[in-house]
């Protein structure tokens, strides 16, 4: 890890809700798409999310930061890339924040319409949209975009039935 | 963890055996110019063994799909074996699964180059 790669943590805090809250200032370095999925595998662990979900979380964070890097703020070391990751009970819910002009997620190219399937790039909301429960984009105010991404704990097994407590 | 690369012959195959990440910068790079020297060397039946490849992003996604329209621009096939489920469900998830042809035997994805 390079020292320009490493973020600023600016706080950890828990709040009324029971949630707990990390954020990070990254560099708009190739760097930091590594750094971002590492935290976002490190939270998903706490967060109780199995292997695959951590996977999953992972690369939908990775993709997310590979976005605000290289299309919303084109590599600007004057621009910071904001990861804020957050903890509630049941579920991880991170935002990626870049100061970029914005983009329209309705304007990018089906990456499944046959036309496009030969393209080399274009596949990265489709793959953040496969790995999470929930995924939004908002343009923000002066400017750049924020995309919300949450992944919540798979249900466990179910609960054992009445006869097999009483047997236990 | 880095990606490595390595070469062998089977036949007119070359099978490359690949381990790590195809990933995002330096990752791809390496893949990218392992292909073009390949094919500058005048390989023109590629196996790409993924059998320790643990990820890919939609940058090495778009690695592989450079690989196979540069082989197929030059009269060649790109062919892949033994994928990882994870690296499977990218492909089914992508559709590239519709147009890579995959193999689970070394011996048998040969075997296909010479068969039409």
């Amino acid at each position: 890890m390079t020292g320009s790669s490493q973020p600023s943590r600016e706080m950890t805090a828990r709040d009324q809700t029971d949630a707990a809250e990390s954020v990070f200032e990254l560099e708009s370095t190739l760097e930091s798409v590594d750094l971002a999925e590492q935290i976002a595998v490190r939270a998903a662990a706490e967060a109780g999310l199995d292997d695959d979900q951590q996977y999953e979380i992972g690369m939908a964070v990775r993709e997310s930061v590979i976005n605000a890097v290289v299309h919303g703020n084109r590599y600007n070391r004057n621009k910071k890339v904001r990861l804020t990751v957050r903890m509630r009970p049941g579920e991880l819910v991170v935002r990626v924040a870049d100061e970029g002009e914005g983009f329209d997620p309705s304007q990018v190219p089906d990456p499944l319409a046959s036309e496009n399937l030969l393209s080399q790039s274009g596949r990265g909301l489709l793959l953040i949209r496969a790995f999470t429960d929930e995924f939004t984009v908002r343009r923000l105010v002066p400017q750049g975009t924020e995309v919300v991404l949450v992944k919540r704990v798979r249900e466990p097994s179910p609960p054992r039935s009445e006869e097999a407590e009483r047997e236990g | 963890m880095s990606l490595e690369l390595s070469c062998r012959k089977v036949g007119d195959v070359a099978v490359v055996d690949l381990t790590g990440r195809i990933t995002l910068g330096e990752e791809a790079s390496k893949f990218r110019e392992a292909i073009r020297v390949l094919v500058a060397q005048g390989e023109r039946k590629l196996l790409l063994n993924l059998a320790q490849v643990s990820y890919l992003d939609s940058s090495g996604l778009g690695e592989l799909v450079s690989a196979y329209t540069t082989l197929r621009s030059q009269g060649g096939e790109l062919k892949l074996l033994h994928l990882g489920r994870r690296i499977r469900d990218i492909l089914q998830i992508t559709k590239l699964c519709t147009v890579f042809e995959v193999y689970e035997d070394e011996a048998e994805a040969v075997r296909s180059f010479y068969t039409r």
